[in-house]
């Protein structure tokens, strides 16, 4: 589904990726991680086609095609989500208002008519059951006000309506307290299927309890320095990043 | 909070289609250009007026020869060139088109974005359209259920020969001849408007324009309007329309006056969408225009305005609020783009005690424009317990646009109680990415912010006006990105 080659990219001559390799395939869970400023964050951005880094070399294939031309509302509408790690506020706009617009955008890159009241009615009460989501929470500004743990249950909700093909989850952890953690990752499991894929990008072990990953990689300093198992990330809770370097 | 229903979520999920409402084009059948006693007097002839009235527009004009035109406001432009004017112009129908083909493809494309049928299209660019519309029995049944209210809306030259005891005791009562250089010019020459009296304790069974705009055929350059909300009555009034209006005359100055009788009610809201001229600012409309509204005891007044069009926009939507506990309330949204130059706001004057007032301004600003907002509260020495909140929210695209904020605050009574809230925002890049990973482009990613800061004016709108005013927006600041 992602294949990233040798991908070199950074910020204002800054090289912060140094040649990243990875292959993600329909199904599949990847964890990354890594210490602070080894790239974890350039990464997602870059997939989602943040023009503020500039790619210098390498490639990304999305389901066997080149997205690197794409801008990231193309990406979008191909199926990549990015779950922010600083989710963005927006006065006055509502949480459904967002979504609709999100997803008529989407189906309208697709030639689509704008879905139905009715059938969004539907599916806003569906995926806000499986989140536990409060109708109220629904009329709220986008992310204004929001504690750290609302940001991130609503961006899960906004995937888990967009259900992408690709499912970047960016620092969900972060902010989020046991009891949030249980309902994002429980949300997360359930949307999982064979025909889509997650990549968590976490820098404690404690998301992966409940995300199990298929495959953790480790990134430092730009490249991912080891791969394995799920197994990796508990050597990683244990020993830390220190013995990798 | 309040409960959020699944009705309100549905209504929030409906995409809600109008059908536009527009004033005809007209085509001038023109005097000679120039102003003076000669001219004022021939206007007031043309229409007919009695001898009342031609002696009240030459006492204006005998005001305005010997007023300066004012230059406090914060725009710059070329001066009009009085003696190049034509006062007065008879509305002349303009060829009929045999099909949508010979219409303006600019104009059309504006049509499409707003969401305009097809056979409207073809009424608004005047082509010869095979149906009747229905708007002519529509007409009918809207003036036969006003008429059952005992409620009088009509051009205002009907009016002064109709009723002439109503327009000679309110004409000028709110916004005197000698009020300012364009009002009084306004008061000599002006062509035509709206005369609307709501007799007392009726409640005007619908909103004011739906009527208006089917029925009007053109839209003067000196418009003058008159509402008369006697006492304990109801109206709201929708003045303009959110299709582009294009128009030759590059001077409007027009007057409204509202006159709220004691616990009655004035709900005044306009979308103004003038030419605002092209890319590099050549063209466009100046509107320079007095709006100023009365109320007595109990009696409450809004003015909610969008404005997006003119090359120069200079308009103060007022209330004296002279009776005790009256209300006054001002909602505004300016856009401006491209070279665009708005100055408005509005005076709160009280005068009564436990007078409110409330104004809430959005400002918008994009390209080379320059947005300005220019308030004045005045508290006078007998308004006990006085109430003002101001809000004053300014939100910057790009770096070479510019937001301005002008309020004066006058307080002589101790008992006042006055807020002003004022914030400058810009749009950053991380909330378009956002959006843009969420699969909403740029321009649709912009309308939306825009929009969201803009909600607590455009939720003051009547519902099929507020729908259109979040396209208007849109469309508005398009290529004010990138």
């Amino acid at each position: 589904m992602l294949s990233i080659k040798n991908l070199h990219a950074g910020l204002e001559n800054k090289e912060i990726l140094r040649g990243i390799d990875l292959e993600i395939k329909a199904g599949e869970i990847h964890a990354i991680m890594g210490p602070n400023g080894s790239g974890k964050s350039t990464l997602s951005s870059v997939i989602a086609g943040n023009e503020t880094y500039e790619v210098t070399q390498g490639e990304i294939l999305f389901e066997n095609e080149s997205i690197m031309g794409f801008s990231p509302e193309e990406r979008a509408h191909k199926g990549v989500f990015l779950s922010f790690q600083y989710p963005i506020e927006i006065p006055g706009v509502t949480v459904t208002n967002f979504i609709k617009t999100a997803i008529n955008e989407t189906r309208k890159s697709k030639g689509l008519e704008d879905m139905p009241a009715k059938d969004l009615l539907k599916l806003i009460r569906e995926k806000a059951a499986l989140l536990e989501i409060d109708r109220n929470f629904l009329s709220r500004s986008l992310n204004e006000g929001f504690s750290g743990g609302e940001k991130k249950r609503n961006e899960i909700f906004q995937m888990a309506m967009l259900e992408p093909k690709l499912a970047i989850l960016d620092e969900t952890d972060s902010g989020l307290d046991i009891d949030a953690l249980k309902i994002v990752a429980n949300g997360v499991n359930k949307l999982k299927n064979e025909n889509n894929a997650v990549l968590v990008i976490t820098h404690y072990q404690r998301l992966l309890d409940y995300i199990v990953p298929d495959f953790v990689h480790v990134l430092h300093n730009g490249k991912i320095v080891k791969s394995g198992g799920k197994e990796l990330a508990f050597e990683l809770e244990e020993k830390g990043y220190d013995w990798l370097k | 909070m309040n409960k959020y229903t699944e009705d309100d979520l549905k209504k929030e999920l409906e995409t809600k289609e109008y059908a536009y409402g527009f004033y005809t084009d007209i085509e001038a059948d023109k005097f000679l250009a120039g102003l003076n006693e000669d001219v004022v007097r021939a206007i007031s002839k043309k229409k007919n007026e009695p001898e009342w009235m031609t002696d009240w527009r030459l006492e204006a004009y005998r005001i305005w020869e010997k007023m300066e035109e004012p230059e406090w406001a914060n725009v710059k432009y070329t001066k009009p060139k009085f003696n190049e004017i034509s006062y007065y112009s008879a509305p002349k129908q303009k060829p009929k088109l045999d099909s949508l083909d010979e219409v303006d493809p600019e104009l059309l494309e504006t049509f499409k974005k707003l969401g305009i049928s097809l056979d409207e299209q073809k009424r608004l660019s005047n082509v010869a359209v095979d149906i009747v519309m229905d708007s002519v029995s529509v007409a009918t049944t809207f003036k036969k259920t006003l008429g059952e209210k005992g409620i009088i809306f009509c051009p205002i030259s009907e009016a002064i020969q109709e009723h002439p005891e109503l327009v000679k005791k309110y004409l000028g009562s709110v916004v005197p001849k000698t009020d300012n250089f364009y009002a009084a010019l306004n008061s000599a020459v002006f062509s035509d408007g709206s005369f609307c009296y709501i007799p007392k304790g009726v409640k005007c069974p619908m909103e004011l324009s739906t009527y208006f705009r089917i029925n009007e055929g053109g839209t003067g350059q000196f418009e003058r309007t008159l509402v008369i909300a006697d006492a304990g009555s109801y109206v709201s009034y929708l003045e303009g329309c959110t299709a582009p209006q294009r128009d030759e005359n590059q001077l409007h100055a027009a007057v409204v006056e509202l006159i709220a009788l004691d616990d009655a009610e004035i709900k005044y809201s306009t979308v103004q969408n003038w030419y605002p001229g092209d890319k590099e600012g050549k063209g466009g409309v100046f509107n320079f225009v007095t709006k100023r509204g009365l109320c007595e005891t109990n009696a409450k007044i809004s003015w909610t305005q969008v404005e997006t069009g003119s090359a120069i926009t200079w308009k103060y939507p007022s209330c004296i609020l002279k009776g005790d506990n009256s209300v006054g309330e001002f909602y505004s949204i300016a856009v401006t783009n491209h070279h665009q130059q708005a100055d408005t706001g509005t005076k709160m004057i009280h005068i009564g005690k436990n007078t409110k007032s409330t104004i809430i301004s959005k400002g918008i600003s994009a390209g080379k424009s320059q947005n300005s907002y220019r308030g004045l509260v005045r508290i006078g020495s007998k308004a006990e317990n006085a109430r003002n909140f101001s809000q004053c929210d300014s939100l910057l695209m790009g770096n070479n646009c510019g937001a301005h904020t002008f309020p004066y605050i006058e307080v002589k009574n101790k008992s006042a109680q006055i807020e002003h809230e004022a914030t400058t925002s810009k749009i950053g890049e991380d909330q378009v990415f956002y959006c843009n990973q969420r699969g909403i482009p740029t321009e649709k990613a912009i309308a939306l912010i825009v929009n969201g800061f803009s909600k607590d004016v455009l939720n003051k709108l009547p519902m099929e006006f507020a729908v259109e005013a979040q396209k208007l927006l849109e469309i508005s600041l398009e290529g004010s990105v990138g």
